[in-house]
């Protein structure tokens, strides 16, 4: 459903060519729950960066659920991105003037769905992260670990079929980052397919396969926690 | 979504109070000063009688030096002799004329104890009123058999009409002007023409008359001319009877004409008539008669006057100042919402979303921006009217209507989004990679 055949990203400036990635080849499955790891400046951003339709690739072939879109427009690359990939980030990005309630509407506006539809989705997910008594708390009035947990209600409200998260629980305590780890498993388990990138072995491994980056390249694409388990 | 990005328009307007206050400042100091000026030039250059423009026209004949235009290039002079006009208005060739003249006339009322008092007066001729439209507050205007009877009838302006009478109908009663007593036909309700466009000649922002009596009259007493008179050659012998039987030119006649085909008819008219006093000995020059509707012979006479139109482009490179600071302000505050712009484009926002989102925002400021600049405006037409508030006429150009108060705001929203267009394309192009990992 997600497929990489030899793309590269090479960032150019007037005296220096920098590959990002090189020939990179990679695909994920449905249901799929990937950590990727890697050391810095290994290319573990531009991957996802590439793979949310964020960045273009100098060259290769990347489809997105049966359609290539390397040729897409910006519109056509938007609404892609709007209806199949949900973002979950570091630092949580939400929107500080807005209550819990407006920041998970951000993407469902977007998509152009009806009041009441939207008010229907925003609901859901809220009680799902379980701060349905603060849908109209601001940002600034919440814990980063329920900020991480809006974000991914914002995530989750367009029910894509991805969800890409960058370092999820980097800038959490232990306790928070475990809950945060463990409602992304709930959500994996609910069928929605999970690229997370990460530094923490330990998280890694809960994944069910983990690729280490190096170098712009796949160095290692090995099952992760569960699949090792399973096989033993 | 319109009512979506203006919410987002308030909450970033309300999250950045300085910068926003900054850029409706500068807005409304632009509009402020342009409206002030475009304010005086819409007063100024407005038709004073909309509905019967079209139908009232000036006339120029061009009784002047043969050596000598009265105006440059080869203008006709922009007034009449008593003898042209006179004989134009007995002819009677169009459905309706006015012959006149600016005067003053001294009251005496009937009170003793009164001090008699001079009033600015028009002699003018019976059409004057069903011509130029005035409204009567009593009565109405004189007949032509009061103009050829030579009756003594007059016509009060409101202010001198409550002045002698107070709030009392004073039609039918008299009024003694310099020793003669007239008969009052009508007084007007509140009227003022602006431009005063029935004698440009004299005083075109000027307050109409207070008294307004039988042109018939005003020749048979003798009456002097309070207004411009002009003249190519000496009258030869002094006294009134020389002095209208001259060259100079001191009257305006005003006809009512209905369509293409009268106007050619008058203006055949007037070439045949210059062409038996070119046979009499007058006319030295080659004919130049001249038919001008209302408003252009406002534009004839440049009412408006050059100097307004170089402030007003002033004022027009002013708001393109004012702009150019709102382009900076506006940049600064878009670049400063950078990662929220990324956010928005990972979350599925297209570029043409944004570019809508910070339009309409935009657009909001241009709103507040209008706002405060009617507010700008009407203290820079206090300004003028502190500065020239000497001038009776600045009291009419400092208004401001409905029309210009939409218009500030129509210029502000289009001046501000002409503004946000470079800042929202350069929002457009922010790259939400770059952007997401900095927030």
């Amino acid at each position: 459903m997600l497929s990489m055949k030899n793309v590269s990203k090479i960032y150019r400036t007037e005296s220096i060519e920098t590959h990002a990635l090189r020939e990179f080849s990679f695909s994920v499955n449905e249901g799929d729950f990937i950590s990727v790891t890697g050391p810095s400046g290994s290319g573990k951003t531009t991957f996802l960066n590439i793979a949310g339709l964020l960045e273009e690739f100098s060259n290769g072939v990347y489809e997105l659920d049966g359609q290539n879109v390397t040729n897409l427009s910006d519109a056509q690359r938007s609404r892609l991105r709007n209806e199949k990939i949900g973002f979950i980030f570091q630092s949580f990005n939400l929107i500080p003037e807005l209550d819990v309630f407006d920041n998970v509407d951000v993407p469902l506006r977007y998509r152009g769905f009806k009041a009441a539809e939207r008010r229907k989705r925003i609901e859901r997910v809220i009680d799902m992260i379980g701060l349905g008594s603060r849908a109209h708390h601001l940002p600034s009035q919440l814990s980063g670990g329920q900020q991480q947990r809006v974000a991914i209600a914002r995530a989750l409200a367009g029910e894509p079929r991805f969800l890409l998260a960058d370092e999820p629980t980097g800038n959490l305590d232990s306790q928070m980052a475990e809950s945060v780890m463990q409602l992304l498993e709930e959500i994996n388990r609910a069928g929605t397919t999970i690229i997370m990138v990460t530094h923490e072995k330990n998280l890694a491994k809960r994944a069910r396969r983990n690729i280490f980056m190096h170098d712009g390249r796949v160095g290692s694409n090995e099952p992760g926690l569960h699949l090792a388990a399973a096989s033993a | 979504m319109f009512r979506y990005y203006a919410k987002l328009g308030l909450l970033s307007i309300r999250r950045n109070p300085v910068l926003s206050a900054l850029m409706v400042a500068a807005i409304a100091t632009g509009i402020g000063a342009c409206m002030t000026i475009v304010n005086i030039d819409y007063v100024m250059s407005g038709n004073p009688i909309p509905h019967r423009s079209e139908l009232l026209y000036h006339v120029q004949l061009d009784s002047w030096d043969p050596y000598e235009a009265a105006e440059e290039p080869n203008e006709p002079p922009d007034q009449l002799t008593y003898i042209d006009g006179k004989a134009l208005l007995e002819a009677g060739k169009a459905r309706r004329q006015v012959l006149s003249y600016r005067t003053g006339r001294v009251i005496q009322p009937e009170d003793d104890a009164q001090l008699p008092f001079q009033v600015s007066s028009l002699s003018t001729t019976a059409d004057f009123f069903q011509m130029f439209d005035t409204p009567f507050l009593y009565g109405s205007g004189w007949d032509k058999s009061d103009d050829d009877g030579m009756a003594y009838v007059v016509v009060l302006s409101r202010a001198i009409s409550e002045q002698l009478f107070a709030d009392e109908d004073p039609v039918g009663r008299n009024v003694v002007m310099n020793g003669d007593t007239y008969r009052v036909t009508g007084v007007l309700d509140t009227w003022q023409p602006t431009p005063k466009f029935y004698d440009v000649s004299n005083d075109s922002f000027g307050e109409i008359e207070e008294v307004f009596f039988p042109f018939s009259i005003s020749i048979a007493k003798e009456v002097d001319s309070y207004g411009n008179t002009n003249c190519w050659k000496p009258t030869g012998e002094t006294g009134w009877q020389a002095f209208i039987n001259s060259e100079c030119v001191w009257m305006q006649l005003w006809v009512e004409l209905h369509g293409d085909e009268e106007r050619e008819e008058y203006k055949a008219f007037l070439n045949a008539y210059v062409e038996s006093q070119k046979a009499a000995g007058r006319f030295p020059r080659p004919m130049n008669n001249r038919l001008y509707d209302v408003m252009q012979w406002m534009q004839n006479r440049e009412v408006v006057e050059d100097d307004v139109q170089v402030l007003l482009g002033l004022a027009v490179l002013f708001l393109l100042v004012c702009l150019l600071n709102t382009i900076g302000l506006l940049l600064a505050k878009i670049m400063r919402r950078s990662g929220d712009i990324g956010l928005r484009r990972a979350l599925g926002a297209s570029r043409r979303a944004i570019f809508s989102q910070y339009i309409v925002e935009a657009g909001l400021i241009g709103i507040a921006g209008g706002i405060a600049g009617i507010g700008m405006t009407m203290l820079g037409l206090q300004g003028i009217k502190l500065l020239y508030g000497e001038f009776e006429f600045v009291e009419r150009l400092v208004r401001l209507d409905w029309v210009m108060i939409a218009t500030a705001i129509v210029l502000a929203v289009i001046s501000a989004l002409g503004a946000a267009l470079y800042p929202t394309w350069r929002a457009c192009g922010i790259h939400p990679a770059s952007q997401l990992k900095s927030l």
